[in-house]
């Protein structure tokens, strides 16, 4: 069964709070030369194959409910 | 008015709503299950506060998706009163009722306190009993409440004059100290464009009666009763 990763993350504008204490932490753990951290959402599927194109099909999923197209941007990979 | 109130799983200020609605204002009010189609007679819908869903994907993201949606989005078409309040905001949003997002707080932290909001638009239906400028004190309770849209929906917001309150201080003054959560234009409440859909952040059921340590809520539900109605 083709098992699809799905990667959401913040739009680049958007000010991520949970990367930025994330950030925080590991300079305080002596990592200075850590320049940024981003944190998203990770999420697979796994989905039967039908007539329905796969590619399509997971498109409209993140469309609808997956990511948030205000905020977030999202990409995916089909690995069987 | 007939108020609705929309429980979803996970709602958790449906009950305060309706004590502010049915008890305090003396309106008849019903609660509307997540699961039922049919809005039937109400005049204005309330999805109150809570973590429907659970929060799960994001908040809002999947009430979205609750047959009740459907009966609120025609409702709303026609120009029905649609008030979201907390996690309903969040779920209006999320169902494109209006516009842009709430992520996160800025500083992560879950706010739960008394803020001060001025409002910005005293003849809406939700705050005509309002004077413009005049601040009203409510409290928050919310972990995701940073209200974000892109520079172009800001502007049109601001243009049509949609944005209804905004974080303030005590005497009505509009800075980042007074924002609570790093909301964009320190909005706290907005409405769409035709002005009958409303969504914001405090909490008005929960300053609704002086037990509570703030009447100014109440204006709210006030406002939606034309002014014209006593406590009881």
């Amino acid at each position: 069964m083709p098992k699809v990763k799905v990667y959401v993350k913040l739009k680049p504008k958007v000010l991520d709070a949970q990367g930025q204490q994330v950030r925080n932490a590991l300079h305080t753990l002596g990592y200075e030369n850590l320049d940024g951290v981003r944190m998203g959402r990770y999420i697979e599927l796994d989905i039967a194959p039908s007539d329905r194109d796969l590619q399509d099909e997971v498109r409209e999923m993140c469309d609808k409910l997956l990511a948030n197209p205000v905020m977030e941007d999202y990409t995916f990979e089909v690995a069987e | 008015m007939k108020f609705g109130v929309v429980v979803f799983p996970g709602s958790n200020c449906d009950r305060d709503c309706i004590h502010a609605t049915e008890t305090v204002l003396g309106q008849p009010t019903r609660l509307i299950w997540h699961q039922e189609t049919s809005l039937g007679d109400v005049e204005c819908v309330a999805l109150p506060g809570g973590f429907s869903y659970g929060d799960y994907l994001r908040t809002g993201a999947i009430a979205r998706f609750s047959p009740v949606m459907g009966a609120i989005q025609r409702f709303a078409a026609e120009g029905g009163l649609v008030i979201g309040i907390c996690n309903g905001f969040q779920i209006l949003c999320e169902s494109h009722l209006l516009p842009g997002a709430l992520l996160q707080n800025a500083g992560l932290r879950f706010r739960c306190r008394a803020v001060h909001t001025r409002v910005e638009d005293a003849a809406t239906p939700f705050t005509r009993a309002c004077r413009e400028g005049e601040v009203l004190e409510m409290p928050i309770a919310h972990h995701g409440g940073r209200y974000h849209a892109d520079a172009e929906t800001l502007a049109q917001l601001e243009a049509n004059g949609q944005v209804v309150l905004r974080y303030c201080d005590a005497n009505g003054m509009v800075s980042p100290d007074a924002n609570p959560n790093g909301s964009a234009r320190s909005i706290a409440g907005i409405r769409n464009r035709a002005g009958n859909v409303f969504g914001l952040m405090p909490h008005p059921e929960r300053a609704s009666e002086s037990a509570l340590g703030s009447v100014d809520g109440r204006r709210i539900f006030e406002s939606l009763v034309s002014g014209a109605v006593k406590a009881v």
